[in-house]
Formats: structure tokens, sequence, C-alpha cells
């Protein structure tokens, strides 16, 4: 008798041993941070997602998977592209979407945060898929649930995890890097408003996490009070940072955020942080420009820079729709969550 | 076929244990042969013919059939490669991945598509391949070729073209690549 195994690997294609990804995903219900996954977590999702990136270039660009299943868009806060997003892919997976607004719901009644999620469980949703301004709030209302799932989809400045991997799957696939190489060895920057950018969070952990070099730079008030633990180098220099980058990743400036005067003026910040065409011309050739979105033209970033072939934005939005296929197709549909008798 | 199988097999792959070998890489490389002239024999047009490999027991047969069938009519086939993960009909009830994206470099309609897979079992994702199918155009028709028939039919699907009629029983596990057919049981990891 032999294990003939071996020599039915090496097939053309043989991408996901299923068993072992079983294994590393048991017990992931929930998507509430980028650190659940870890680097093979991330890897995982990464491949998922090449297969959702060909169903989203289809003539109908919709699979059966999630037939049957019900996604509820929870959001406490505002939002474009997450949110539709979110519901692009779960119908693209044929799940109903239910959508959930705030500013429209009984909350105004005041009713409890509580009882609104209890609520929206009661009504049989398979997937809640949860925006606050508070944060940990996804973390709360995946305690107070049995048996949805709960994804994050951004808590108040501290993390916003599938942001964090359409950031890798765009710079893996524009850079044109291996699936096994993950980002080791690439320099990435991350300019402006770290303080209070729940991106900047996850993308630190998720970029670090893959093996790239992760610098911060931001004027001192707009990084965090402290780094400790953070494995991040923290520049204040733009233009010696910008020509040595693979990527950089311009955040917004979340003016709605600032409680006090961080600032001298938005016209300072432009001058000493925003990514002009002049230091847009530092960068290399081939160096990635990103940016979360939505984008404050003329402010941390320059209109013809925002439009120039290096800039992936538009690229990040459309891998969006597919990460995030990727994500509820892994909690929802593929079962590999699940613990095995 | 078989891979898949094994790996969604519960509790999460086992381990193949092999028994007998019922082909040998020069049976295989024959029935190859015969299946691709059968291929040509019913389409007279092969320039309308697009092969299409199941991912990923049969794309490799897919790749032979496409290669002989071109080496003997002196024209290339269409090619291609599709994961039928996100159409199957038992999505909740074991661990389902695609295993790697589906690539159809070329629109089906009215092409003659030739799904191809390792082994044919119960038939079911056979179903789930020609859901898939359709969503890229309304081909004017769709044979299958399979190495292996193994029986056990749960759904109304015949092979057009068949490398061996193995008959088999349901528990056990049946291995095809172009290094042989193999019959085995699975055990537990």
């Amino acid at each position: 008798m032999t294990d003939v195994r071996e020599t039915a690997t090496g097939l053309p294609g043989a991408a996901i041993d299923l068993a072992e990804m079983a294994g590393r995903h048991r017990g992931h219900r929930h998507l509430l941070s980028i650190a659940d996954l870890g680097a093979e977590g991330i890897t995982d999702v990464l491949r998922l997602t090449d297969s959702f990136v060909e169903v989203s270039r289809r003539a109908i660009p919709k699979v059966p998977a999630l037939r049957g299943k019900t996604v509820v868009s929870v959001f406490f806060e505002d939002s474009t592209r997450t949110r539709l997003s979110f519901e692009t892919a779960a119908r693209r997976l044929s799940a109903d979407v239910m959508t959930f607004s705030a500013s429209s719901s009984s909350l105004n009644k005041g009713e409890s945060l509580k009882d609104t999620v209890q609520t929206i469980q009661a009504m049989g949703v398979d997937g809640l898929v949860v925006r606050h301004s508070g944060s940990g709030v996804p973390w709360q209302v995946a305690g107070w649930l049995d048996g949805p799932s709960v994804i994050n989809a951004g808590d108040g400045w501290h993390e916003h995890p599938t942001q964090a991997l359409l950031d890798c799957y765009t710079i893996t696939r524009k850079l044109g890097l291996a699936p096994e190489a993950g980002l080791s060895g690439r320099r990435i920057a991350i300019v402006g408003d770290i303080r209070h950018s729940r991106v900047a969070r996850s993308d630190v952990l998720a970029f670090t996490a893959l093996g790239a070099e992760v610098t911060l730079v931001a004027p001192p008030t707009l990084l965090p009070p402290s780094l400790a633990g953070w494995p991040v180098s923290v520049s204040h220099d733009l233009d010696r940072v910008l020509p040595t980058l693979d990527v950089v990743y311009v955040l917004r400036l979340q003016r709605e955020r600032m409680l006090e005067a961080l600032l001298p003026s938005i016209r300072e910040y432009t001058a000493t942080y925003g990514l002009t065409r002049r230091r847009a011309a530092l960068l290399e050739e081939d160096a990635l420009i990103m940016h979360p979105g939505p984008v404050n033209r003329g402010v941390e970033i320059a209109a013809e820079v925002a439009d120039q072939p290096g800039s992936v934005i538009t690229a990040q939005v459309s891998n969006g729709v597919a990460v995030r296929m990727a994500v509820l197709f892994l909690l929802l549909g593929s079962g590999v969550d699940l613990a095995v008798a | 076929m078989a891979k898949r199988e094994r790996a969604l097999a519960p509790p999460y792959g086992g381990v193949f244990v092999a028994r007998t070998t019922v082909m040998d890489a020069d049976d295989v490389r024959r029935a190859t042969w015969r299946m691709a002239h059968e291929i040509i024999e019913r389409n007279t047009d092969t320039g309308e013919v697009v092969i299409v490999g199941l991912q990923t027991g049969g794309v490799w047969l897919a790749q032979r059939l496409a290669q002989v069938v071109g080496e003997v009519t002196g024209h290339d086939v269409g090619l291609g490669t599709l994961d039928v993960a996100f159409y199957r009909d038992d999505i909740g009830l074991r661990p389902v991945l695609p295993e790697a994206a589906t690539n159809i470099p070329l629109d089906l309609t009215a092409k003659t598509v030739i799904l191809v897979d390792d082994v044919l079992f119960t038939g079911r994702t056979i179903r789930a391949a020609l859901n898939a199918l359709a969503d890229y155009g309304r081909a004017r028709a769709v044979q299958l070729a399979v190495m292996v028939d193994r029986g056990h039919r749960e759904l109304p699907i015949r092979p057009d073209y068949v490398g061996k009629n193995l008959p088999t029983r349901r528990d056990e596990m049946v291995d095809a690549t172009d290094t042989g057919v193999i019959i085995g049981d699975v055990t537990a990891p």
C-alpha cells in the first residue's frame, strides 16, 4: 500500500489545500480585525479573490453561491464606497441584501444598539456588515449575536479589515508579485492623518504581516499618541522617503474627526505633506499611488496626481468588490469556518 | 474529480491509500488518443470546438486532448478551464472552495464545448459545470469527456467520450492522472 497523494499533486491550477485552509479558518465566524487572519489567512483571501475578479469580469457577473443567504449592511456612519461595495458583492453572490440606515431607524425613538442588532438577527440574517464611529462596536455586536457572522466595515479610528485586504490585493497584483512572496522586501509609506485612520491601523497590520517595510509619514500631531509596538518607522520628510518606495499610500485628512487644532492650516499641510505633482515626480516610475477614498483633491493629493498612470485608486475600488465577495463567501458559504465533527 | 473528492471528503481529506492500478501511463495515453480521434470524428469542424477542463482534475486531460486534436487536424482548438465551486448544490453541506480561477478566454456562444473531467461519479459536478458554462454564452452543444466513468450517477447525465468504464463501490476512491488510474480507499488522516 502506498500513499499516492504525491503523484496527484503538481496538477496545473491546484491552488488551495482545502484541508489545510479549513484548519486555519476553523472558528473564524466573524471578520473583526485583520490580525485574526494572520499572513496565511490574508494570503488565502487574496487567492480566493482571484476567482471573484474573474466572476466580476464576465458578461453576467453573478454566481449562485450564496443563494438563500441574507446579508444586512448596518451602517451607523456615512459611507459611499464601502457600503455599495459590500452590497454589490453580496448581490453578485446571489445573496439577499437588506440595508439599515441609522438616520432613518428606530434609534431615533431611543432604541438601543443591542436591541437594534438583536431585532435584525431575529429577522433571520446570515451576515451583518457593521460600521460604527465607535471603536470596538463590531466586537460588541458579535458578542450579542448567536449565529450570524459579523464583518467589521470600519469601527471608529480602530480597524477596517476589508480595506486592508483590498489594498494588499491591489498591491500584490499590480506589482505582479507571486502569491507566496507576500509583500516581503517591499517599501510602503503611509502618508497623512494616521491618528484618525482605521485604514492605516489595518494596513500596517496587514502590510507588515506580509513582510513589507512600512514607514509612516505625518506631522507629529497627526500620529497616534504612542507608536509603541507598531512595527513601523516614522519620518517627517516626505521628499526623502518618496524615491525609495514601491507604494505611497495617501490618507484622507479627516477633518470631521479633528476635535482640536492639529494643523496650522490646510494649505500648510498640503505644502509639507501633500502629494503634489512635484513630489509625485520623485517616485520611481513603477511605484504605485494609493488612496482609500474619498479623495480631498488638492489637499492630501493633487488632482492630476490622483489621475496619473501610477495611481491605482480606481483599481482599489473595483478590487474591493471582489475582495468582499471572497470574505462573504468564506464566512457564509464555504463552510471552512465551521468546526468539523 | 479525484483530488477534489479527496479534499472534500469528510473528515477533511484523509489519506488516499492505493489498492489497484487499473490503467498505467501507456493505457491512459492510448485512451486519450482514442478519445481525441472520436472528438474529431464527431465534430467535423474542430474550429468551432472549445475544450474546457474542470479544475483541477480535468485540466491535464483537457490539455492532452486539445494537443492531440490540434496535431491530428493541424488546427489549434480553443482551451479553457472551469471551476464550479460557486455553482455546487452542496454549498453549506460541506466545505466548498474554488481550487483555481476559471479561465475561459473566448465567448462560448455558438461553439461546441467539450467538458473534460478525470472521473465521472454522481454527475453533480457536471450539473454545476453546465450551469457555470451558461454564464459564458449560449454554446451550440455541450459534450462530456471523462477518463473514467465509475458509475453511481445521481442525475441524468452521461458521457460522450469515455477512457474506461470502471465499476466501483460507492465508498472507493478513483484517482485518474496522466500517470495512470488507481482505485483505492480513503482512510482518516
